[in-house]
């Protein structure tokens, strides 16, 4: 060991197309929970993924065309694909085909291409997909149904499936119900009170285990948690945007949970509900939308994480991380503005370090 | 008269070339916020288009008597006088539309595109021109209205013209139009930033457009130039 040569003068290390690498494992990170979710909501629920991905990856294309730019180099750098997958897991599982469709021309046409392609945009296009698809379409956008244990037999066939997804659900009002968040912002606004109204409906380890309605990648934290681990772990992303999204959602709802338990939800109940964890660490994490410095990117996830807790205790909608999310990204340019990463060879202000002989 | 190539320039200025909306990118205020639906924008683009002729007329005739350094403040007075009569005028005789576009009748005075015409044209040009320049220029406002309000209306609602009659009297029931039946609804195009998004497709559409016509300009010239310049090299190695 003592022996071992070094050569530090020429740039031996080869690196792989960064963008699809990049890509590849963000897929990779979020394919436990996206399979855990196909598993509890049936069929339809790999039906519309499969939509989406696929309208997402033709839409790409298709600007592309537009654009008289390559079309097989771009698409082969995943970026498509892994913006059809995002929005897709924050999809309810049992929504129509057109949904998946028009959400990836949302995100593609206007979120990315629009802007000028990869790199360019100032808004995550999954998120702008989603609150565009959540303002356009809200009755499809929050019919949530329930999921089941793997493989049961109260899971709908495949063909009940297909029409679930073609056709539309039959006995909609049967099947269907409130998010824990959905049915926590109706108690509150009946003036009911909190830890009776969700008692035995909702508990906290069915939230943590995919137990519950909610959109496709809502099905499992431990393993979306899982996902984000190996992303750390191969430096695709770094904590500080995730750490501090999440510690500033655990210190409002401990501090209003402790203040009032009948009119806030329990901060366990916060962290492992609606879209926090994967918008924490797939959504806000994204390189183009968040800013570059490392106290900028700890300005973002504060911010994400107070417009969350915000939008979920007083605003009119029952989760906020989509709404949030965009908000930050339009803050971006300005915390990039302010706070800028330190060049090689300079001071943070940007002044040329002294030369030390 | 009306086909010398002065006019022919202002009739193609104000409805493609130089549109207030599309080139212009003016006035996206009431743009954005009446095109809901096609009805809406058409009433908005009438009110505009009296209010346009008459102070482009009005500024065009007294334009020998405004002392240059207080121009802007006195046309916005006459614009203001005559916003007021058509204010009046359409509470009196098309109430419904009233009702319903409101508050952006007043605001008709500060429509910037009205005051730039009356800077830039009337308070340059003689009456009948500046008259023809108004009427072609509120006529491309009213054409941008109504194509955006239809885009809007159609994809929002999947209607055209939805209330014409109740707006414009019953003669107009006609216009009305069920595009798609059953529609579920975009309801993201009737807010504004649909309003935005439509806007910046159209806009796109119409430069790509213009891009088409100068290129094929461009190979016609390129056409006609050739064969002059190809001969005589022909003669030369002959």
């Amino acid at each position: 060991m003592m022996n071992r040569l070094k050569l530090n003068s020429n740039p031996h290390a080869k690196a792989e197309s960064a963008v699809s690498d990049i890509m590849r494992q963000v897929i990779y990170a979020l394919t436990p929970a996206t399979l855990f979710g196909i598993c509890v909501y049936g069929w339809s629920a790999l039906f519309l993924f499969i939509i989406t991905v696929a309208a997402s990856v033709g839409c790409e294309a298709f600007c592309l065309r537009l654009a008289r730019k390559p079309v097989k180099p771009s698409l082969q750098d995943m970026s498509a694909v892994l913006t059809g997958w995002l929005i897709a897991m924050t999809l309810p599982p049992h929504a129509p085909w057109w949904i998946g469709v028009v959400g990836a021309a949302l995100a593609i046409i206007i979120g990315k291409h629009v802007y000028g392609g990869l790199g360019q945009n100032l808004f995550n296009p999954a998120m702008l997909a989603r609150v565009g698809l959540l303002i356009a379409f809200p009755v499809e956008m929050t019919t949530w149904v329930a999921s089941y244990p793997w493989f049961s037999p109260e899971l709908p066939s495949f063909l009940e499936s297909l029409k679930i997804t073609f056709v539309g659900i039959d006995n909609i009002d049967v099947v269907s119900g409130a998010t824990l968040l959905g049915h926590v912002k109706t108690e509150l606004s009946q003036n009911h009170l909190l830890p009776q109204s969700i008692d035995g409906l909702f508990t906290i380890a069915d939230l943590w285990l995919g137990a519950t309605r909610g959109s496709l990648g809502e099905g499992c934290q431990p393993l979306l948690l899982l996902g984000a681990f190996w992303l750390l772990h191969k430096e695709i992303i770094r904590w500080h945007i995730p750490v501090s999204l999440l510690a500033t959602v655990l210190i409002l709802s401990s501090a209003f949970y402790s203040y009032d338990s009948t009119h806030y939800l329990s901060p366990l109940l916060h962290l492992g509900s609606g879209g926090l964890i994967l918008t924490a660490f797939f959504i806000a994490t994204d390189y183009v939308t968040s800013p570059n410095a490392v106290l900028g990117q700890i300005i973002f996830g504060i911010g994400c994480g107070i417009l969350i807790f915000v939008i979920r205790t007083w605003g009119a909608y029952p989760e906020g991380a989509g709404f949030a999310v965009l908000l930050m990204n339009s803050v971006t340019p300005l915390i990039d503005h302010y706070i800028r990463p330190r060049i090689y060879g300079r001071d943070h202000k940007g002044k040329p370090l002294e030369v030390v002989d | 008269m009306f086909f010398s190539e002065t006019y022919r320039k202002i009739t193609r200025d104000g409805l493609w070339d130089n549109n207030i909306v599309f080139s212009q990118n003016l006035a996206l205020c009431p743009l954005l916020a009446v095109t809901g639906t096609a009805t809406n924008g058409l009433g908005m683009g009438l009110a505009t288009l009296v209010v346009m002729i008459a102070s482009n007329g009005v500024i065009s005739v007294t334009r020998q008597l405004i002392p240059n350094e207080v121009r802007i403040p006195v046309f916005v007075l006459l614009i203001a006088s005559l916003v007021t009569i058509v204010d009046m005028v359409m509470n009196a005789w098309l109430h419904e539309l009233y009702k319903v576009l409101g508050l952006f009748i007043p605001l008709i005075v500060t429509n910037c595109a009205i005051l730039g015409r009356a800077e830039s044209f009337a308070s340059r040009n003689e009456l009948k021109q500046s008259l023809w320049d108004g009427l072609m220029m509120g006529l491309g406002f009213t054409i941008a209205l109504v194509a955006l309000g239809a885009a809007r209306e159609i994809l929002a609602a999947g209607t055209l013209f939805a209330n014409a009659s109740l707006l414009l009297g019953s003669a107009f029931s006609f216009m009305e139009m069920t595009i798609i039946p059953n529609y579920k609804g975009f309801l993201l195009t009737a807010l504004p930033p649909g309003g935005f998004i439509m806007l910046g497709f159209i806009i796109a559409g119409k430069r790509l457009i213009d891009a088409k016509r100068a290129a094929i300009a461009k190979a016609k010239t390129k056409v006609d130039v050739l064969p002059a310049d190809v001969e005589p090299l022909v003669n030369t190695t002959a």
